[in-house]
């Protein structure tokens, strides 16, 4: 697949060619694109002028990236301390359960993406899970597969 | 008994090691000054060549400074005045041993890291081999030599946690790596692999085959072109590299000295 | 949000007195003569749905017509009762309402545009301004037909609290600098410039006692002189609003509600220091609060409180905004400056301190977001204001986030000293359905977990290191006794694995070893030698990691280790997990005589494993059941037990 790199070339435009930048720069091609394909780290190392290993050991620290396509909805569980205590885990597996997909993977439709989150900062509602950065508090079994209906459906239309 | 390490920039100062009044210049590493003296520290990621880097932690000493005793690797440690250290407690002992044990686990059949592992009174590590990952004990030295002293950064950590290790972009035959065997030269348990086949290097670990030249004497192959080309580069105009092996080189040497010596 | 584009000549406040003329007017219209309704919307708000109320109020307050203001502010940290909702109207004590919904709201808005406050839905009033330390008005003597609706500051949960460093939020909106100058801000960094001298103001801090709020506790005017006396330009401050702590989010609140608080901290330190540029490091996880400091940053841009020439004096100084990409450990200094220069998030040992050479190799000072916040506070009220509060040597206050077991969840600011028990149990109201505590986990994964003989321990730095535990950002997970000490220290073990870096043995072999021994324990495969070979680890780890993480990673383990060591015990020895989270361990079965086949375990049941028909006993079926325990959480007789 041949992909479309100008979005690359505007946004390192954006950070002035800065490679000091580069955390934010790989966010950037990573929301542009869903995911960080190879081609796009090739043009980034390129035009910021350093190795590519670099941006390959960056791409690969940070948990927020990945190097594989991903869903059109990324679902984050959060595991931190208080959803951890009050059910973290039956919220993750009736995810699992509902769309047939572990933690890290994505649903053969390509909607869904599972990830886990250390924290997702809203512990006083736990547990709590968040799609494409909306938070839902106090889940329960029912409200996942409520709120996971609800992102399916929008696909159809 | 004073022993005096030769200042030549910085200011010597007063430290104790092991008992013994030295003065050392302020700032040295005080891995460097153990050796020198002939104290026996053992470490897996320290190379002269490359500056410290702390991660194998096999160097530990016990620094105490005013009323401060800490556990510290030597590596990175700086000499300042008043500082002392041991390195023979049973705390700098219990430390290197777990470590060794830890290193060894990921590595156990390693012989390098067994012998170093039996000086050190560690016998078969209490936890199992986690999972493949070759020889690799992540000591970096490797990824600091290509990137700091080559300066072609073929290689780079990759992931983080447990989940680390090193690789090319993307696992890819590496563009940049120029077949130095640098990387290998340092590789304390012998992980990167290598082979010549074909008139080609196969750095096997790295997934990267570059063409190689002949001798133009015994017509062997000796070295990457690629490396060739980069040193040539370096050199400049000023300079100009025979291709000829360093065996070839060594005997058409032999040979100019006997026959400057029969004219003798 | 409110457009900064083109108004930056205009709006540039150009001296120090023309700074006051704004703050004159900047006040009469925070305290205008229009009802100014408000909606909590910060992530834990919009989470419980004030977004809808946003909107509901937004609509209502168009087709009624009505003249009122509508805004969005933060969280007043009163989480368990969102989303919230004040109303200041002209002359009357500010109310706040809770659990409000859109259609609540609508209804409010109308009733007030007839002069009813509805008090039956009100949680407090204020009778003053705000919970802050200074006020404008007093209204503590005329409720003004409010009387039936209980003082804010009087309620259980906000009577002991403190707000310094959450002092503005859920009562200004962040996206308006003008609120924040209403209220007070920038007025610390307009007198700084006047008239203080940079030595001095580190003096002053000096004086207060400050200490950095994100962990350590090292004392912060310490830092500053470092960073001041170091060589080298530029100088960096930065700001760690990296929060990785799982269960902390009192950084994110700050942010989210106070942005202006941290900038004006951050200007001020820098003025001291003597440095002309920042960066403000956020997590990912925080969007929102991305959003509203860059707003803040850019309105104080065009209100000449940030850039060139701040108040029209000579001292300049600029903030950017680097955002986080996932990783705990660059919550540690030199990791955190890794990830600003572009790299990955790898700590190196301090040997050189980072005054001397930090970010980019130069001198950089770095306090957490909490402490920035408290700066303001302590130039506007003096060094022994602020040394009068909290304890000995932990001065002022600090903010935990109370979550877990516990009734009343929420960001609370107390002064330093003060007990876990006012905290857990009168602040927060303690242990819900009539459960027992068991614990209370402080600092997150580099904390350690407290138990019940330890509940009158004064809260402070020192006290939680003896304690076996630390600060650390002030997170406060409470559990009752359906939690799992064993479990807990499993559970932060393996995050601690996945955020370590991987750079030295230590913690990265170590930790991993750590986790195994504690996964055989909690699966009942486990031996009582295990539990000597984990306590040497720990030790090990301590000793010989190179960072923060690393040297703090032990910490859950030791301690519960130390004070529920019968609790390991049972897991080893008698194959039990007495909380029942073990799930290797644990057989859940009905009490067939406390069981009143209400049929709520069997509706909860997400494997359908409990049988029940009505009036009939249920019961469980052991090969479906996968031990997650859902059915006892909702059993309302207590009839579901671990076998």
């Amino acid at each position: 697949m041949k992909l479309d790199l100008k979005s690359v070339d505007q946004i390192i435009g954006k950070y002035d060619g800065e490679d000091s930048w580069l955390v934010m720069i790989l966010q950037d091609v990573q929301d542009k694109y869903n995911y960080l394909p190879e081609c796009a780290l090739g043009r980034v190392a390129e035009s910021l002028k350093i190795p590519l290993s670099r941006v390959h050991s960056v791409a690969t620290f940070y948990s927020s990236f990945s190097l594989a396509e991903r869903g059109r909805h990324l679902i984050r569980v959060c595991d931190g301390t208080a959803c951890h205590l009050r059910g973290f885990t039956h919220i993750k597996e009736e995810i699992s359960r509902h769309l047939g997909i572990s933690e890290g993977q994505t649903t053969k439709d390509k909607v869904f993406t599972l990830d886990v989150v250390a924290c997702l900062g809203a512990c006083a509602l736990a547990p709590v899970m968040a799609v494409d950065g909306r938070c839902y508090g106090n889940m329960n079994a029912e409200k996942v597969r409520v709120v996971l209906d609800l992102y399916r459906r929008e696909k159809r239309h | 008994m004073i022993a005096v390490f030769e200042s030549k920039k910085m200011p010597l100062v007063k430290t104790v090691v092991n008992g013994k009044h030295i003065e050392v210049e302020r700032d040295r590493w005080a891995l460097d000054v153990l050796l020198e003296m002939g104290v026996a520290v053992p470490t897996l990621c320290h190379h002269p060549a490359v500056e410290p880097y702390g991660a194998c932690r096999l160097c530990v000493v016990e620094a105490r400074k005013g009323k401060w005793t800490w556990l510290t690797t030597s590596c990175d440690l700086q000499i300042r005045e008043g500082l002392n250290i041991e390195t023979d407690t049973p705390s700098v002992i219990r430390s290197r041993r777990m470590s060794m044990e830890l290193i060894l686990s990921r590595a156990p059949h390693v012989e390098s890291l067994q012998r170093l592992a039996a000086d050190l009174g560690v016998g078969r590590p209490r936890f199992g081999p986690h999972y493949d990952i070759g020889k690799c004990i992540l000591c970096g030295l490797c990824v600091r030599v290509c990137d700091r002293l080559i300066g072609a950064s073929a290689i780079s950590f990759v992931g983080r946690g447990r989940r680390r290790s090193v690789t090319t972009p993307f696992g890819a035959a590496s563009e940049s790596c120029t077949g130095c065997g640098a990387c290998i030269a340092v590789c304390p348990t012998g992980h990167i692999r290598s082979f010549v086949e074909e008139s080609a290097l196969n750095i096997e670990t790295w997934n990267t085959r570059l063409e190689m030249i002949d001798c133009k004497v015994c017509g062997t192959p000796f070295t990457a072109a690629k490396l060739l080309e980069s040193v040539q580069g370096r050199l400049g105009k000023g300079g100009s590299l025979e291709r000829v092996c360093s065996k070839c080189r060594r005997l058409q040497m032999c040979k100019r000295l006997g026959e400057a010596f029969h004219q003798v | 949000m409110i457009s900064t584009a083109g108004k930056k000549d205009t709006e540039r406040i150009k001296s120090v007195q023309e700074f006051q003329g704004k703050q004159a007017y900047s006040r009469s219209k925070f305290y205008s003569d229009k009802v100014r309704v408000s909606v909590g919307a910060g992530t834990c708000g919009l989470a419980n749905g004030a977004a809808d109320v946003l909107a509901g109020l937004r609509d209502e307050v168009g087709t009624s017509g009505l003249d009122f203001l509508v805004r969005q502010t933060g969280c007043i940290g009163y989480c368990q009762v969102e989303p919230v909702v004040d109303v200041l109207a002209p002359g009357l004590p500010r109310v706040f309402y809770h659990y409000m919904s859109a259609g609540k709201a609508r209804q409010l808005v109308r009733a007030i545009a007839e002069g009813d406050f509805h008090p039956d839905w009100a949680l407090g009033r204020l009778s003053r301004d705000q919970l802050l330390v200074r006020s404008e008005r007093d209204f503590s003597s005329k409720p003004n037909g409010l009387s039936t609706v209980p003082k804010l500051e009087e309620l259980p949960f906000y009577k002991a609290q403190l707000k310094i460093a959450l002092r503005n939020c859920g009562f200004i909106d962040p996206h308006d600098i003008e609120e924040y100058i209403a209220t007070g801000g920038y007025s610390a960094l307009a007198q700084v410039l006047a008239s203080i001298d940079p030595e001095d103001i580190i003096d002053l801090v000096e004086k207060s006692g400050l200490r950095g709020r994100g962990g350590g506790g090292f004392l912060t005017a310490r830092k500053w002189r470092a960073c001041r006396q170091a060589h080298g330009y530029p100088k960096y401050v930065l700001c760690n609003g990296d929060e990785g702590d799982p269960g902390a989010f009192m950084d994110r609140s700050i942010m989210e509600g106070n942005p202006h608080a941290i900038l004006e901290g951050m200007t001020i330190g820098a003025y001291a220091i003597g440095s002309d540029s920042g960066y403000v490091y956020v997590r990912l996880e925080y969007p929102l609060a991305v959003e509203n400091l860059q707003i803040a940053i850019e309105q104080a841009r065009a209100y000449g409180l940030l850039g060139p020439n701040i108040l029209g004096t000579d001292f300049s100084f600029d903030v950017e905004i680097s955002r986080g990409a996932g990783a705990f450990v660059c919550g540690e200094s030199t990791a955190l400056m890794a990830s600003i220069e572009g790299y990955s998030g790898e700590p190196r040992a301090k040997h050189i301190h980072t005054s001397e050479k930090g970010l980019f190799g130069q001198p950089t000072n770095l306090n957490n977001v909490e402490t920035w916040a408290n700066v303001p506070v302590i130039v506007n009220e003096g060094a022994q204001w602020f040394a009068r509060i909290g304890g000995e040597h932990s001065k002022g206050t600090k903010v935990f986030s109370v979550v877990g077991k516990v009734k009343n969840t929420g960001l609370v600011e107390v002064p330093m000293g003060v007990t876990l028990r006012d905290i857990i149990y009168d602040i927060c109201g303690g242990v819900p359905d009539g459960r027992a505590f068991k614990g209370v986990q402080t600092g997150g994964p580099s904390g350690g977990c407290l138990p019940e003989s330890l509940l009158d321990l004064p809260v402070d730095f020192e006290r939680l290191v003896e304690a076996g535990s630390m600060m650390g950002s002030g997170g406060m997970i409470v559990m009752d006794d359906h939690s799992c000490v064993v479990e807990l220290a499993r559970y932060f073990t393996e995050f601690l694995t996945r955020e370590s870096c991987g750079k030295c043995t230590a913690c990265r072999e170590g930790i991993v070893r750590m986790l195994e021994i504690l996964e055989q324990i909690t699966c009942g495969k486990a031996v009582r030698e295990d539990m000597d070979l984990l306590d040497e680890l720990c030790c090990y780890v301590k000793d010989n990691s190179i960072c923060g993480l690393g040297k703090s990673a032990a910490n859950p383990t030791l301690s519960t280790v130390k004070y529920y060591r019968d609790e390991y015990l049972a897991h080893i020895e008698q194959r039990r997990c007495p909380a029942g989270v073990c799930r290797e361990l644990t057989k859940f079965v009905v009490i067939p005589d406390r069981c009143k086949a209400c049929g709520r375990c069997v509706k909860t049941c997400p494997v359908k494993a409990v049988r029940g028909r009505e009036k009939v006993a249920h019961t469980i079926d052991q090969d479906k059941c996968v031990r997650c325990g859902a059915c006892r959480e909702v059993c309302p007789f207590d009839s579901i037990a671990v076998a």
